[in-house]
C-alpha cells in the first residue's frame, strides 16, 4: 500500500515534468471518457423518460387489441380485424374479477368545423370509463356518461391542441363542431398530455361515444381495442390469461389456431420501448467508446517516447537497485495515472455537457453512478492495456546499456 | 586477515556481436581487501570497464566465480543482483547520471526508495549524507543550477546513501577541470581513510590514478600489472598547498572552492 503510493508520487512527478504533454496525452482520454458519459446519459435519459411517460398512462393497463386480417393471403396490419366488439368488453368487465374497468377504443380520423376553422385530427370512440382507465384529467366541463353512449348522442370532449386549432381563445364549452358533417357538441377539455415519446401529439385528438362514432361517422359494429384497468399491478398476469382464454372463448378459437387479438401490458410495452432505447445507448456508447481507444493509443505512444527519453534514468534506477518489476510498475502507474486522471475530468466534462444539453435543448438526460463507474473502469483499464507494453519494454532494458544511452 | 571484499577467479566474459565472439575478459583472477582504493586503468577495449560492470553485478560473467563479501555473486537471479547493488554497492558516474528537474534531495534519496525505508528516514540520510560532502544547504537545488563539481558530489552522496562497503566509480572526474577533479579526489581520500569504504575507480588519467593505494592495469582482457602506488599524492595537501606553476593563476578560484568544501 505505501508502495503504491509512493509510486504514485514518483508518476506524477513524472508526469509533471512534461505537463503539457500529460496534458495533451490525457485529452484523449478525457474527450473519449465524456463521449461515452453523455451518450449513455442521453440513453438513460429517454429510457427513464419512456418509463414516466407509461407509469403515468397507468401501470394497471392492459391492452387488447384486434389481431391481424388477412383476406387472399393479403394481411392487413394489426388492429384490422373486425371481431372484437364492445360485447367483448362488456364480458371483460363483468366475468373477470381481477378488472376494474374497461374502455372500448375505435378510431378514424376526420375533418372538422368550427366557424370559419377547419382541422384535421383523430376521433377515438371510447366508453365513459375511459379517463379513469388511462389516468387522464377532466380540464374543463365533463367526460360523457353511459346515456351518453347508450343513446348514441353527438357529444364530444377535446384535447387541447385541437381547441387551439378551432376555437383559438374562445370558449369551446357548449358550441356545435362538425364532424364529418356531423353535428357534435362540445361537452369537455381534456387535460393536456404533451407528445409520447415517440412524437405523436397526444392533445390532437377528439372523443366521442364509442356508439356514436361507430354508427354516425364509421358504419361498423366492431372496435379495435379495449383498454383493461386491472384491480391491482400484480393481479396483472392473472387478468391476462383469463381475458385471453375468455375471448378465445367467446370468439370460438380451438387449439391449435391463434388468437384473432393481442394482449399486451403497459409493462410489456415499456419493456420493448425501453429494449429499444438501450440498444440505441449501447450503439451510441459503443461508438463513443471508439475514442477512448484511440486516447489509449495516444498513452501508449508517449509512453514508449518517454520509455526512450528516460533510457538513462532507468539505467540509473537499476544499478542503485531497482529491479525489473519496480521499474515495470513506475511506468504502469504513470500510464494508469494518465488515464485515471482523464477519466475523473472526462467524467466531469461529460456530465457537465450532458447537463448543459439537458438544460438548452430539453433533452432528458441522466447520469448514473453506473455509466460513470463503468467509463472510469473502462479508462484506467486502456492505461493497463497500453501502459503495459512501454512499461515492460522499460523494464526489460539492460541496465549497461541503458546507463550508456546516449 | 578477514574475508576479502572483492576476489574473482578465472573470470570470463564473451559477448556475441553478431558472428563475432568478443573475449572481454580471459581469466581475471582478483581479491581486494575491504579498505583498499584500487585505481583500474588500460585503454579503451582493455576489458576494465567489462570488469568493473562485473563487479558491479550489472552483468554476469560468462566463466569463472565472483564473491562480493564471501557470498558468490556469478549465480544470482537479475532481482538478487537488483538487490546487491541496492546495499552492498554505490556508483559514480562520468556524466553524474542525476536526474534532471529533480532536487539534490531527492536524487540522493533514490536508492533509499527501492529498499522501502520510510520518507522521514530517507530525508534525513539524505541531507546526512548531503552535508558530508560539503552540500548542506543544496538540497532544493536541482542539477542544472549546480556547477559541475558540485553535482558530482551529488552523485557521491546518493552513491552513498545506502552505507554500501564498496564504491565503484568510473571516470568520476572525465568531465571536470583539474581544481574540480582534485576536490572529488579529496572526498574519495577521506571516504577511504575516515569511513573505510573500499574504492574501485576506473581512469584513462595518471595523475588520478595516482591518488589510489593500489593500481590494476588491463590489457587484452587479462591484468597486466598490479602494484602498490609509489608516491601517493594527497589530495587534501595539494588544495591546502597547491603545488606552483599551472595552478597559481587560479588560485582564488580554489580558495572560493575550498570555503564552499569547508562550510
Amino acid at each position: 500500500m505505501k508502495k503504491l503510493f509512493m509510486s504514485i508520487r514518483i508518476a506524477s512527478k513524472a508526469l509533471r515534468r512534461n505537463l503539457m504533454r500529460s496534458l495533451l496525452t490525457m485529452l484523449g482520454v478525457i474527450i473519449g471518457v465524456a463521449a461515452v458519459i453523455i451518450m449513455v446519459s442521453l440513453g438513460e435519459g429517454a429510457a427513464a423518460s419512456i418509463q414516466e411517460e407509461i407509469a403515468a398512462a397507468g401501470t394497471n393497463l392492459i391492452t387488447v387489441r384486434a389481431g391481424s386480417s388477412s383476406s387472399g393471403g393479403v394481411r392487413q396490419g394489426g388492429g384490422s380485424r373486425t371481431t372484437l366488439t364492445p360485447d367483448d368488453a362488456e364480458a371483460i368487465q363483468n366475468e373477470i374479477a381481477a378488472v376494474s374497468q374497461v374502455a372500448v377504443m375505435i378510431r378514424t380520423g376526420a375533418q372538422m368545423v368550427y366557424a370559419s376553422q377547419n382541422w384535421n385530427a383523430s376521433v377515438q370512440g371510447t366508453s365513459q370509463d375511459f379517463p379513469a382507465v388511462r389516468r387522464w384529467e377532466i380540464k374543463e366541463g365533463s367526460f360523457f356518461t353511459l346515456q351518453d353512449v347508450q343513446a348514441s348522442t353527438r357529444v364530444a370532449v377535446l384535447g387541447t391542441a385541437v381547441v387551439e386549432n378551432l376555437f383559438g381563445d374562445e370558449d369551446p364549452l357548449g358550441k356545435i363542431i362538425r364532424v364529418k358533417n356531423v353535428p357534435f357538441k362540445v361537452v369537455g377539455v381534456m387535460a393536456s398530455k404533451g407528445q409520447t415519446s415517440w412524437g405523436n401529439d397526444q392533445d390532437d385528438i377528439i372523443f366521442a361515444p364509442y356508439t356514436t362514432v361507430q354508427k354516425k361517422l364509421m358504419g361498423v359494429q366492431h372496435v379495435s381495442e379495449i383498454l383493461v384497468s386491472a384491480a391491482e399491478p400484480r393481479r396483472i398476469p392473472e387478468a391476462t390469461e383469463q381475458i385471453t382464454a375468455l375471448l378465445r372463448q367467446r370468439h370460438r378459437i380451438l387449439p391449435p389456431e391463434e388468437d384473432d387479438f393481442n394482449v399486451r401490458t403497459q409493462e410489456e410495452m415499456a419493456q420493448i420501448r425501453v429494449g429499444a432505447s438501450n440498444a440505441m445507448t449501447r450503439l451510441l456508447a459503443s461508438i463513443a467508446s471508439i475514442s477512448l481507444l484511440v486516447g489509449g493509443i495516444g498513452i501508449m505512444n508517449i509512453m514508449l517516447v518517454s520509455v526512450t527519453e528516460r533510457t538513462r534514468e532507468i539505467g540509473l534506477r537499476m544499478s542503485v537497485g531497482a529491479r525489473a518489476r519496480d521499474i515495470l510498475w513506475q511506468f504502469l502507474v504513470e500510464a494508469i495515472t494518465l488515464s485515471a486522471l482523464g477519466g475523473i475530468a472526462g467524467i466531469a466534462l461529460g456530465a457537465a455537457i450532458a447537463g448543459v444539453l439537458g438544460q438548452s435543448f430539453d433533452w432528458p438526460t441522466r447520469v448514473s453512478t453506473q455509466s460513470v463507474l463503468l467509463s472510469f473502469g473502462f479508462a484506467a483499464a486502456i492505461g493497463i492495456f497500453f501502459g503495459f507494453y512501454p512499461a515492460r519494454k522499460a523494464a526489460q532494458l539492460d541496465p549497461i546499456e541503458a546507463l550508456r544511452y546516449e | 586477515m578477514s574475508v576479502p571484499l572483492i576476489r574473482t577467479e578465472n573470470l570470463h566474459k564473451v559477448y556475441s556481436l553478431g558472428d563475432i565472439q568478443v573475449h572481454a575478459l580471459r581469466g581475471v583472477d582478483v581479491t581486494v581487501e575491504p579498505g583498499e582504493f584500487v585505481a583500474i586503468v588500460g585503454a579503451s577495449g582493455s576489458g576494465k570497464s567489462t570488469f568493473m560492470n562485473v563487479v558491479g553485478c550489472l552483468d554476469r560473467p560468462t566463466k569463472g566465480c565472483y564473491f562480493l563479501g564471501g557470498r558468490d555473486a556469478s549465480t544470482l537471479s537479475r532481482d538478487e543482483l537488483a538487490g546487491v547493488r541496492n546495499s552492498q554497492l554505490g556508483f559514480v558516474f562520468q556524466n553524474f547520471n542525476l536526474l534532471p528537474r529533480t532536487s539534490a534531495l531527492e536524487n540522493v534519496e533514490l536508492p533509499l526508495l527501492y529498499d522501502g525505508a520510510s520518507s522521514r528516514d530517507r530525508h534525513q540520510r539524505a541531507r546526512e549524507l548531503l552535508k558530508l560532502v560539503g552540500l548542506e544547504g543544496r538540497e532544493r537545488h536541482h542539477p542544472n543550477q549546480l556547477s559541475g563539481g558540485q553535482q558530482q558530489r551529488v552523485a557521491i552522496a546518493r552513491a552513498l546513501v545506502n552505507r554500501p562497503p564498496l564504491l565503484l566509480a568510473d571516470e568520476p572526474t572525465g568531465n571536470l577541470d583539474t581544481h574540480t577533479s582534485l576536490e572529488i579526489m579529496e572526498i574519495f581520500q577521506r571516504l577511504n581513510q575516515e569511513q573505510g569504504i573500499t574504492l574501485l575507480l576506473v581512469t584513462h588519467e595518471a595523475d588520478i590514478a595516482s591518488f589510489a593505494s593500489r593500481l590494476i592495469r588491463f590489457r587484452d582482457g587479462r591484468i597486466v600489472q598490479d602494484r602498490a602506488v609509489p608516491d601517493r599524492r594527497n589530495a587534501a595537501e595539494e588544495r591546502a598547498s597547491p603545488p606552483p606553476i599551472e595552478q597559481v593563476g587560479d588560485l582564488g578560484d580554489l580558495a572560493d572552492l575550498k570555503k564552499e568544501l569547508n562550510r
